[in-house]
């Protein structure tokens, strides 16, 4: 799950800023940081070899310095910024080979749902993707914030119910690798890591179409019945996509908003419509 | 009859909360009980629980963060211990117990720690350095101070009646409305903030109005310390800021008591305006913090370099720079929530200019110290410690605001090492340096230097090792706030993280120790004279500590380094007695400390729903104020021979310092 | 130097500090401005709320389908008026007319108690209706906002009341002078965050 081992081109171009950035303020903290050290040794009481200017307290040349050194290297790091932010905008289009496959990701309480609404499949905490191939993820949630991040395919994008964020990566080398989610979101959260299959073009198309063939079918009522109240799923599950519109339905909250914990049923909470 | 509260809200099955409350509250009683028995009640409450002294009141804020440190650091430990073994495994505290233990972290640290902190400090030193007799408000002050106290105590009995929020230190909705959130937990948090809020409020208005409208003839703004400024400038942010947390956790308070939809799933609730609402006083917030603590290093690294302050007139627009611009950043916080490019770019940009007057400081301070005398006393440690800190936070500060970068890092445990990182090394160094600093103004003694210098090399050491790791562990892609693990590759860096918290308990008991000691020794290390540093400011020209009205005759100014001038002045032209007039000063009152209460009455019963209790608290503190405003006499008169008779045994002990000429 | 140099440009600011503390009229009305703009800026966020919700009607009723502005008319009139009696009690108070003083804060009291009675009937009817605050987002924005500036009125009557039982019971002291500055302050920013809300929330609202 290492940042520093991107293994796709958004999380490679993400990776390039954090470092650029770090080389350029570098360049300015570490003289400073020796600067203070240097000083604050050099002029310790002690040292009577040391000048003394008890009345030193204004050069205006120096306040010209003082105020441009931080200025300047802000001003650089603001074009990597406008020019970063502009570039790697997770909505923003990634080129890569084929037409690309669309995932509809949905937060739940504590698991990850992923649908496939081309290939008519849907899994849970499992994420297979083609490598090259551009992904287009369309994400909501089921209940709470969370937020969607796999660290070596590049940006993380925030989950809201009744909302759908937009992210599109792309994985460049074909491999098993970690998402999770990067928001708190209760107490199953820690155990919303989910796997991340990068496999090659004709492995997908084979994955996808036994997927298909499953007897276990994802529809609103499945959905309702199996992954919308709150719990940490022991396996994986796979699923025949059989309502297309599914993922339409929960983010627009035709399907409510999962319940939470069994309490709220006790507390006779009466605002939970 | 007494709404949700019932026998089954004490953790009778929950080992350490239980253990933990049944130990806090054996000391406590003992405390009390040894209070009262030792005869030293009526002293309490005369000269401490009713004073409206700006100076004690100062003290009492310093006492409150001081103990809640202690409660904040507990769960930093138990944070630290469960993430040290829950690799594989599910540690030794289950998920809702560590969650609220997270939570309360963050909330301790920040609302009763950092803010009683640096308000505290400010209230002792700011009227003393303006060469003032008090605030603008003393009464007002109490009432603010005891407000604070009540939402500290709110949040602690949470930890043995009923639970704490389990949603993290800022409340994020749809997980802490009702829905998500059933039990008290949030509601304990709303109600003790919405209290302290007050209290922070009033302490607010009172020191800004203080700095703007009462300052000794001839203190002009351009000559007041830069305490005085960083005051201004922090307080202001309160002004400004804290009303849009009150108006935020009103309507989550609405949400959940009432029904209504402003950050509900249903019914047309929006998460997002929660974020941007809660954000746009938080990062103010941090800003509160942190200038204040930018006031005490200038005050200590001028006095301990034997320079005045470099580049005043440039540190004041710095100061004020920052003030305007925490305003404008707040987006920083959420930059993957898909605002878009230009939005992100923007607040990126301003997030990346305030640190160019952040920068503009560090810089003055380096010149403060260049070709200066440097004393290696306890404060200047921390602030040189502070310097080379605070930079290295700043840069994975103004990393994170690039949102490319925030992209990969947002909410991970580098974003925890770099808020902590800028804390700690900012605000709680800062504290710590200025608790050294005007210890022996508001005692009469100086603290140990031995047992002041090894707790700053443990708080060092010990930072660096809790918090390095963790930027590490960010960077390998582990998110904030996970009570177990499984990622192998994150497992030694959290384990070296725990030593790092183990250094730092190390470093709280040498404080400890280093007050029990001092105490013990204050004879030996007694402030004469009522200037040990050979200060450059005011609050150095009375004793410690100093009478209640401060100054007998308040100073007249003629420049910057007031203090320093009158020396100067001094062992020139020598120094002639004033003329002693009798001086009036603003009555004790029990106001704070019975509003507080009744706050704390309805503020239980707010999260208990029991109703009746809200009224009675609410006609108890309404009766409070009337009976206040009832008073006749709220001034006491000195007599002149006793100001008099106190000032001239303060200016005996000074001769020797006057006569002592050159000696630096 | 310096000193001098901004003793010439800003007279006001150095002479302001040369004379030492304010006098105590001026720091507590000072600090009572300051108490008086952060309840504005608390204000500015229920207006920011209202604002960003709207439009959030849930299937339910909208502005224009519930607001009645001959009511609102009346409660700006009330109000409206009020200050203006509180005005007078100030300048009662100028002259130590005691009578005076109490006739004023009277016909304040009660004009603000009418404005109270007429918002209780409208959001008395609103949830008869169905239309409370938890029926959308946007009827929990207008609750908020409206009632916490009702909240705001009703501890001002509260205030009113105590105000006028002090100067009953001790005159014009100068201490209870400076509290009754306050109170008006406190009285006439309510007037203009009333017209604010009148503005905002009922004219704009029911021409939309």
């Amino acid at each position: 799950m290492n940042i520093l081992d991107p293994q796709g081109p958004i999380a490679a171009a993400n990776m390039t800023i954090l470092i650029d950035s770090i080389a350029i303020m570098l360049a300015i903290v570490v003289p400073t940081i020796v600067a203070i050290f240097a000083s604050a040794w050099y002029f310790r009481q002690s040292n009577r070899r040391a000048f003394y200017w008890p009345d030193w307290e204004y050069s205006g040349r120096l306040e010209l310095v003082v105020w441009s050194i931080p200025a300047l290297t802000i001003i650089l790091l603001g074009g990597v910024a406008w020019i970063g932010s502009h570039q790697l905008d997770p909505a923003r289009p990634v080129p890569g080979t084929g037409q690309g496959v669309t995932i509809q990701v949905v937060s739940l309480d504590w698991k990850w749902l992923f649908i496939y609404p081309d290939q008519r499949i849907a899994t849970v905490n499992t994420l297979t993707v083609p490598v090259g191939a551009p992904l287009h993820f369309r994400l909501t949630s089921a209940s709470v914030l969370n937020v969607f991040f796999i660290p070596q395919l590049g940006s993380m994008i925030y989950t809201m119910n009744g909302m759908v964020t937009r992210l599109e990566l792309r994985a460049d080398e074909v491999g098993n690798y970690q998402g999770l989610s990067a928001h708190f979101s209760g107490d199953g959260f820690p155990d919303m890591m989910f796997d991340v299959k990068v496999v090659s073009e004709p492995e997908f198309a084979s994955f996808a179409a036994n997927t298909v063939k499953s007897d276990h079918v994802l529809n609103g009522d499945s959905y309702r019945k199996e992954l919308l109240k709150q719990s940490v799923p022991k396996d994986k599950a796979i699923y025949r996509l059989d309502d297309p519109l599914l993922f339409t339905a929960i983010a627009t909250q035709r399907i409510p908003p999962g319940p939470g914990p069994q309490e709220a049923a006790n507390t006779g909470a009466s605002n939970v419509r | 009859m007494f709404g949700k509260l019932s026998w089954s809200a004490i953790p009778f099955d929950q080992p350490i909360p239980l253990i933990a409350g049944a130990v806090v509250l054996v000391v406590i009683l003992a405390v009390l009980i040894w209070v009262v028995v030792a005869g030293h009640l009526p002293y309490l409450w005369r000269e401490w629980i009713t004073s409206v002294d700006h100076k004690r009141i100062g003290v009492m804020y310093t006492l409150l963060a001081c103990v809640m440190l202690l409660r904040g650091f507990s769960d930093a430990i138990m944070m630290r211990a469960q993430q040290a073994v829950a690799f594989h495994s599910q540690g030794f505290l289950p998920p809702a117990h560590y969650n609220q233990i997270f939570s309360a972290h963050g909330t301790i640290m920040i609302f009763f720690v950092g803010m009683p902190f640096v308000i505290g400090l400010m209230n002792l030193v700011v009227p003393l350095q303006l060469g003032v007799r008090d605030v603008a408000f003393p009464t007002l002050n109490s009432v603010g101070f005891w407000l604070t106290a009540t939402g500290a105590l709110l949040v602690n009995i949470s930890l043995v009646v009923g639970e704490f929020a389990r949603t993290g230190w800022l409340p994020y909705p749809p997980l802490s409305e009702l829905t998500y959130s059933p039990g008290v937990g949030v509601d304990y948090y709303l109600w003790s903030l919405e209290i302290s809020g007050i209290g922070t409020l009033v302490a607010g208005i009172n020191l800004v109005t203080t700095v703007l409208k009462i300052r000794t003839k001839g203190m002009n703004y351009m000559r007041m310390p830069m305490f005085c400024w960083t005051t201004l400038a922090s307080n202001l942010l309160i002004i400004a800021a804290f009303p849009i947390l009150t108006a935020t956790l009103a309507m989550l308070i609405l949400d959940r008591y009432l029904g209504f939809h402003f950050f509900t799933n249903e019914a047309g609730g929006n998460v997002m305006m929660f974020m941007n609402l809660i954000w746009a006083w938080g990062h103010p917030e941090v800003y509160i913090l942190v200038l204040p603590a930018f006031g005490i290093f200038s005050e200590v690294v001028a006095t301990f370099s034997g320079k005045p302050l470099f580049g005043y007139r440039s540190m004041v627009l710095a100061t004020m720079a920052i003030c305007v611009i925490s305003f404008m950043v707040w987006l920083h916080h959420f930059f993957t929530m898909g605002a878009g490019p230009d939005v992100n770019a923007i607040f990126g940009i301003a997030s990346m200019i305030i640190a160019v007057p952040t920068g503009v400081k560090i810089y003055n301070w380096l010149f403060t110290m260049f070709a200066g005398r440097i004393r290696f006393f306890t404060p200047m440690m921390w602030s040189i410690g502070f310097m080379v800190t605070f930079i290295i936070g700043g840069l994975t500060g103004v990393l994170v605001a690039v949102p490319p970068a925030d992209f990969l890092l947002h909410n991970s445990l580098f974003l925890v090492a770099h808020f902590h990182n800028v804390i700690i090394g900012g605000v709680l160094f800062g504290a710590f340096a200025g608790y050294t600093y005007w210890f022996p103004k508001a005692f009469g003694f100086r603290l140990h230097e031995g047992w002041g210098k090894a707790a700053f090399w443990c708080w060092l050491i010990g930072f660096y090792v809790a918090f390095m790791p963790l930027y590490a562990v960010g960077f390998l892609g582990m998110t904030r706030r996970m009570q177990h693990f499984d990622v192998p590759e994150w497992r030694p860096w959290l384990m070296i993280a725990s030593i790092g918290a183990g250094i730092i308990l190390a470093g709280i008991i040498c404080q400890i120790m280093q007050l029990v000691v001092s105490i013990r020794h204050r004879e030996e290390l007694r402030d004469t004279t009522g200037d040990p540093w050979d200060g450059r400011s005011l609050e150095w020209a009375t004793a410690s500590p100093p009478p209640a009205f401060n100054f007998a005759v308040m100073p007249s100014v003629t420049s910057e380094d007031a203090y320093w001038a009158m020396k100067r002045r001094a062992r020139e032209e020598g120094v002639k007695e004033p003329d002693y007039g009798p001086i009036d000063m603003p009555r004790n009152s029990p106001t704070g400390f019975v509003c507080a209460f009744f706050a704390t009455v309805m503020g239980f019963a707010m999260i208990w729903h029991i109703w009746w209790m809200v009224i009675v608290g609410f006609i108890g503190a309404f009766a409070t104020f009337v009976v206040f405003a009832w008073r006749d006499k709220d001034e006491y008169e000195i007599p002149a021979d006793e100001v008099a008779r106190i000032d001239r045994a303060n200016r005996a002990a000074r001769r020797e310092l006057i006569t002592a000429a050159g000696d630096l | 130097m310096t000193d001098i140099a901004i003793a010439h440009q800003l007279p006001g600011l150095a002479e302001a500090a040369h004379e030492g503390p304010a006098s105590k009229r001026i720091i507590t009305g000072y600090g009572f401005w300051i108490f008086l703009l952060s309840d504005i800026v608390m204000f500015s966020c229920f207006f920011a709320a209202y604002a960003v919700l709207q439009g959030q009607t849930a299937g339910g009723p909208s502005g224009a389908e519930l607001f009645n502005l001959r009511n609102v008319a009346i409660e700006t009139i009330f109000l409206l008026l009020s200050s203006f009696a509180c005005g007078m009690a100030s300048v009662a108070v100028e002259a130590r007319s005691h009578l005076w003083f109490q006739i004023a804060m009277a016909v304040t009291c009660v004009l603000g108690l009418g404005f109270l009675a007429i918002e209780f009937r409208e959001f008395a009817d609103l949830v008869a209706r169905g239309a409370g605050p938890s029926r959308s987002a946007f009827l929990s924005a207008f609750f908020t906002l409206v009632g916490c500036h009702g909240l705001h009125v009703s501890g001002g009557e509260l205030w009113l009341l105590t105000m006028m039982a002090q100067v009953f019971a001790k005159g014009f002291r100068a201490d209870i002078q400076r509290r009754f500055l306050c109170f008006a302050l406190f009285w006439h920013a309510l007037d203009i965050i009333w017209v604010a809300i009148f503005s905002v929330v009922y004219l704009l609202g029911s021409a939309a």
